[in-house]
């Protein structure tokens, strides 16, 4: 059984939820109240890692982490060390990749809440942040939650982009997926079994929390 | 029901067009081969002339050596394997999964230090100019299943600076993905197959220095027949044809030693 790669991989998807909670809901809220014409394209752009394969995405990330591209030596100069094959590059390039795990469900958690809720709030002097947290938010938690725990799965769950870009560090980039690979790669069947096993029942786990949510027991105030 | 039809239509066409239906009148002198992913350079000339001579349609699939060596002993329908060692194809005799009469060492691998020109690294010193601080990442290709990155382990064992690199390695998958990694910017040297530096792809673009070949166990590379090929005429064939001398010339151009 790896560990450390379990531990690594939880750590990675806990820090990239993290962030992709923070990113998503303004972002949610801005996609889903903004009254422009345009907000379907960056919709579209944002979705884009829902149909591309990873390779596509781990190509587009090999060539701007490296030293032939602008961002690749930003980085280089600001920090003495290449992006690519660290851990903040795999943080980098698996919230580019979960956004819109994260960004959909609560967007359309967002949508769902009554509009004749807010406008009440607005109407009774709440600001727009505090008609949030006290109207937009409770109503959508189940959305965020389920935004949350999308996106740290497929974090886990992520193969291709750490393979091109991760150069498979222990401790640093070699992932649970990439570990279980590397073991059958180098057929030791017995050993891939046993990580492939708890990644098995951590998805079980996760796709049970989603599906159970579904059962709305957050849902406290009657919204219709 | 109209555009059900037409659908239909639509992909009869397309199967027409791609020859799809004149496949099964040739099956009988098609050929599917696995081949180590540093023979992608070298390969495809090799196999034209081959298609040529011998008036065959030959499927090349290229990637690690370990791969399809897990693929071969799990029934997938390759023909002819090309290993980038030698020991996978005698694993795969010693399991019933390939025929020990066609065992057959097409070649030997040289290890080659590879580099971009505009990376800044000077790596005319051989493996000892890895310790350079401004040498940041090595990519080598994973010792633990592929031939290439034993090798390269080896190597910086024999040259004693094993422990002063081993923070800066990165491995690949295979070969060519650990060139990748070095093309792309990402990792300042490489250590690869001459063969994939010597390619197409490379040559323009990097330098390359030569590792010597005592500093690591030889890379025999070996090709064997699978047991379960149905079309192990052309198969034999082919090796046969890999024999010849002047194929053997051909695969030394593109940066392997001879067989033996």
């Amino acid at each position: 059984m790896d560990w450390q790669a379990i531990a690594l991989t939880a750590r990675l998807a806990a820090i990239v939820s993290a962030i992709l909670l923070i990113i998503s809901l303004p972002f949610a809220h801005w996609l889903t109240f903004s009254r422009r014409r345009w907000t379907f394209l960056i919709e579209s752009f944002v979705s884009l890692p829902l149909v591309l394969p990873p390779t596509v995405l781990g190509f587009y990330l090999l060539m701007s982490m490296g030293s032939r591209s602008p961002l690749g030596r930003w980085w280089m100069e600001w920090t003495g060390h290449p992006l690519a094959f660290t851990f903040e590059g795999l943080v980098i390039a698996s919230a580019v990749y979960s956004l819109p795990f994260a960004v959909q469900p609560i967007a359309t958690a967002f949508a769902l809440v009554d509009p004749s809720l807010r406008e009440a709030s607005a109407t009774l002097g709440a600001s727009g942040l505090r008609t949030f947290a006290r109207v937009t938010f409770p109503l959508s938690i189940e959305g965020v939650i389920a935004g949350l725990v999308l996106s740290f799965a497929h974090t886990v769950g992520e193969f291709g982009i750490v393979l091109m870009v991760g150069g498979n560090l222990p401790g640093i980039t070699r992932t649970v997926s990439i570990s279980i690979y590397d073991r059958v790669q180098a057929l030791e069947y017995g050993q891939a079994n046993q990580t492939a096993l708890v990644l098995l029942a951590f998805s079980m786990l996760v796709l049970m929390t989603v599906y159970g949510l579904r059962r709305r027991p957050w849902a406290a105030a009657p919204v219709t | 029901m109209r555009w059900f039809v037409l659908l239909v239509a639509m992909l009869a066409m397309l199967a027409a067009e791609s020859g799809y239906g004149r496949v099964s009148a040739q099956a009988r002198r098609a050929l599917t081969v696995a081949a180590a992913s540093d023979l992608q350079a070298a390969l495809p000339e090799v196999i034209a002339k081959f298609e040529r001579e011998s008036n065959a349609t030959v499927t090349v699939s290229f990637g690690s050596s370990g791969n399809f060596f897990a693929q071969i002993q799990n029934g997938a329908p390759y023909d002819v394997y090309l290993s980038a060692d030698i020991d996978y194809p005698k694993q795969l005799i010693a399991t019933g999964h390939a025929d020990a009469s066609s065992l057959y060492q097409y070649a030997r691998g040289r290890l080659v230090l590879w580099t971009r020109k505009d990376s800044g690294v000077d790596i005319s010193g051989g493996l000892r100019s890895l310790t350079d601080a401004r040498v940041m990442r090595i990519a080598i290709a994973n010792p633990r299943y592929a031939p290439y990155g034993r090798a390269a382990e080896a190597a910086l064992r024999y040259e004693k600076i094993y422990d002063a690199v081993r923070g800066k390695l990165v491995l690949g998958e295979n070969i060519s993905q650990t060139a990748q990694l070095v093309d792309s910017g990402n990792a300042s040297v490489g250590i690869i197959a001459l063969s994939v530096a010597v390619g197409p792809a490379l040559r323009a673009r990097g330098t390359y220095s030569e590792i010597p070949a005592m500093a690591h166990p030889p890379i025999d590379q070996a090709a064997v027949i699978v047991s379960a090929s149905a079309r192990k005429p052309l198969a034999r064939e082919f090796l046969a044809y890999l024999k010849r001398p002047d194929i053997s010339e051909d695969l030394h151009r593109f940066g392997f030693t001879a067989g033996r």
